[in-house]
């Protein structure tokens, strides 16, 4: 993904003067190792600051809802798919976007390779395969493969699914992954050490919402954990709130996630709460052989009836 | 000011002696990082880390807090009346704090022990503790205190503040309630070797890498600076997650709630952000501060221009770099104290709404 960033200023620079579009938006470089911010850019003279590297994991769909301007926004696979939601869901039309495909092989996992280095991080850079991490008083390289996010080593889409132009050919897909093994483990779980994963997963919790907010589906003006009339649920730290917080937010994202691995990303404590998403994808393909954001033509699983629909109490 | 030197064998041994009379709370390792917590018997504090993911505060400031209880069986007598919830402000010490945090807590008083109006229980935790600081040695490169009126040995806030030496501590008992701690734990070997203590400041100093300035701040004009065009561009990326604000040793907003099951109910004090959409709510759903510029922009000018005009005590942040560290979409006060210390309204022509 190395020779990326001049390719995008080039499609940007050409978007913004023949005005096809008053708004790109992107990455800029972070002010931290491993961190990028999404920005957006509206003058040829902003175009320099925008780059692309293993460190774009937030998901730029979230900057779409409901946006009024015609834009043009760069989209990895799982961007891609979590536009096609957006645009199926009414949260921005199809041709206000001119979305621009990245073909991506994988973001980078910045807690992972802080567990993996002794001492603070202070530079790292990568070549297409490798990832470079200096400290103080060390330099250790890893291979690429061995540091991405987990959904990146699961993503079976890393191709953009919808997009008007792209910034380079295709990459390869992964194939014959295992994607569920570990929600398959718990699956299997007595119900007591069920509870007791649930519990140690998400006791950390400080209810900041950063995974609901990353979360691209996550756009209701008011989300139920803030209504207050009626008000679902409290707002302390009590356990039971903490986790109905959890659980329904997964269900209200079944059959919308893409698995982006935005909202896992985006936590302060480190909690995987792609766990209960990905539970849900399962179930998705399972049941419904769905999965989420591949076709503007056809609607979420949850979304429709359909007469093989499995579950007979609905029949 | 006395200044002890304990043997680091004798570290354990004096906590045990502390824990007889405080209820001790201190750095702990909880999966990949460290908490404040209360400590068990016999229980350390593990000071091998720079600093907590989550600052101290909510020692004195939970995230969640029951301030007040009711029943609502009105076969009682005392159905309906409101009583403190009773709760243990026995003598406690935080060891292990770091001076960033503890500085941050005299700000924190600012509000919660304001000349009219008082935090009860904030106070009353407040006066339970004695503030047993660790200088630092190793600061990170987010770290920028020495540009806050706070620094990798500041005292501010602390009763003793401990520094590290080859095998031992050397402890600076700051106030009368750090030697009441001193006491307990048995530190009583005195030194006078006051030269280490201020050269281990000064190269603490001088690895803080990281600098802000906040020189332009009180006089350039509020309402220039809270019309500054650059707004948007610093609130793109913000998702309005509570992170910053949560993380922050400083930032003491909360909301108040009343929780009740069956007949019996709290009043609790939860911890808010002026992040969230719903910090500004009003009862009639008109919301003041209704788009994601709105709320950065507060965060921003409350840290580091009202609070600088209020209290006249510098900028509302003590640069621990939490909140550098932990903003998912990496947006950086320090980049934003930048912008605003240099910005020069005549250079500025459109204002924003
Ligand atoms: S729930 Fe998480 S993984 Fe799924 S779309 Fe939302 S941010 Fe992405
Ligand atoms: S981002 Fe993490 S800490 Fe914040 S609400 Fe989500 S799971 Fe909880
Ligand atoms: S604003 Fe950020 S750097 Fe400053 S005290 Fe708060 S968390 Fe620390
Ligand atoms: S910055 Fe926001 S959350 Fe923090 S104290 Fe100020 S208004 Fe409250
Ligand atoms: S942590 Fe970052 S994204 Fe979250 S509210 Fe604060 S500035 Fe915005």
């Amino acid at each position: 993904m190395l020779g990326y960033t001049e390719k995008m200023r080039g499609i940007a620079s050409r978007l913004l003067k023949d005005c096809s579009v008053e708004m790109v938006i992107g990455f800029r470089k972070g002010s931290m190792p491993m961190m990028n911010e999404p920005c957006f850019v509206t003058t040829i003279e902003d175009v320099p600051s925008l780059i692309w590297d293993s460190n774009c994991g937030i998901n730029l769909a979230n900057y779409l809802t409901n946006r009024k301007e015609k834009i043009a926004v760069f989209a990895k696979g799982c961007d891609s798919r979590n536009i096609v939601n957006h645009i199926i869901e009414n949260k921005i039309k199809r041709d206000q976007v001119h979305i621009v495909g990245v073909p991506c092989t994988g973001m980078i996992d910045k807690r992972k390779i802080a567990g993996m280095v002794k001492g603070e991080i202070l530079e790292v850079s990568e070549t297409d395969d490798t990832i470079k991490v200096k400290t103080a008083d060390s330099e250790t390289l890893f291979e690429k493969t061995e540091v991405l996010q987990q959904n990146c080593t699961l993503c079976i889409h890393r191709n953009p699914v919808i997009h008007d132009e792209m910034v380079a050919d295709p990459v390869e897909e992964q194939t014959s992954l295992d994607r569920y093994a570990d929600i398959q483990k718990i699956e299997e779980m007595e119900s007591e050490d069920k509870w007791q994963f649930f519990e140690d997963l998400l006791s950390p919790c400080i209810r900041c919402y950063a995974c609901r907010n990353a979360c691209p589906l996550c756009y209701c003006p008011t989300c139920f954990v803030d209504e207050s009339k009626p008000q679902w649920m409290g707002k302390g730290q009590d356990p039971i709130d903490v986790r109905t917080f959890h659980f329904l937010r997964a269900y209200h994202c079944a059959g919308r996630c893409t698995d982006c691995g935005a909202c896992e990303r985006a936590c302060p404590v480190g909690i995987n709460m792609r766990l209960l998403t990905r539970k849900l994808e399962k179930d998705c393909q399972e049941q419904f052989g769905w999965e989420a954001g591949l076709s503007l033509d056809q609607r979420p699983a949850l979304d429709v009836y359909q007469t093989n629909d499995p579950g007979t109490f609905i029949k | 000011m006395t200044l002890v030197t304990i043997d680091k064998k004798d570290w354990l041994k004096g906590l045990t002696a502390a824990a007889e009379s405080y209820r001790l709370f201190g750095p702990v390792k909880e999966k990949d990082w460290h908490q404040f917590e209360e400590l068990d018997k016999g229980e350390m504090p593990d000071l091998n880390m720079v600093n907590t993911r989550l600052s101290p505060k909510a020692l004195l400031f939970p995230q969640s807090e029951d301030m007040l209880e009711y029943s609502l069986d009105e076969t009682r007598d005392d159905h309906h009346i409101m009583k403190e919830v009773r709760k243990d402000y026995s003598p406690r010490a935080v060891v292990g704090i770091r001076p960033c945090d503890a500085k941050a807590t005299q700000l924190i008083k600012l509000n919660f022990d304001a000349p009219d109006i008082k935090d009860p229980y904030w106070l009353k935790a407040y006066e339970a503790t004695t503030f047993i600081g660790m200088a630092c040695d190793t600061p990170l490169s987010t770290c920028f205190c020495t540009s806050t009126g706070c620094g990798p040995y500041h005292e501010e806030g602390l009763d003793v503040l401990v520094m590290e030496q080859n095998d031992a501590y050397l402890a600076k008992i700051l106030t009368d309630k750090g030697q009441v701690f001193a006491d307990a734990s048995g530190w009583a070997t005195t030194s006078d070797d006051a030269a280490t203590f201020e050269a281990g400041k000064k190269a603490a100093e001088d690895r803080i890498v990281s600098k802000i300035e906040t020189d332009n701040l009180a006089d350039t004009d509020l309402l220039e600076l809270h019309g500054a065009p650059f707004w948007d561009d610093v609130a793109f990326a913000c998702i309005n997650c509570g992170t910053c604000t949560f993380s922050c040793p400083t930032c003491w907003c909360f909301d108040i709630q009343d929780e009740v099951n069956g007949k019996s109910g709290v009043r609790m004090k939860n911890w808010d952000s002026c992040m969230f959409p719903i910090f500004t709510v009003h009862t009639t759903g008109h919301n003041p501060r209704d788009t994601k510029t709105q709320r950065v922009r507060q965060r921003f000018m409350h840290k580091l221009k009202y609070f600088v005009d209020k209290y006249h005590t510098g900028i509302m942040c003590v640069g621990c770099g939490r909140c550098v560290r932990q903003c998912p979409v990496n947006i950086d006060i320090r980049r934003v104290c930048e912008l605003m210390n240099s910005f020069n309204p005549t250079d500025a022509c459109a204002s924003q709404g």
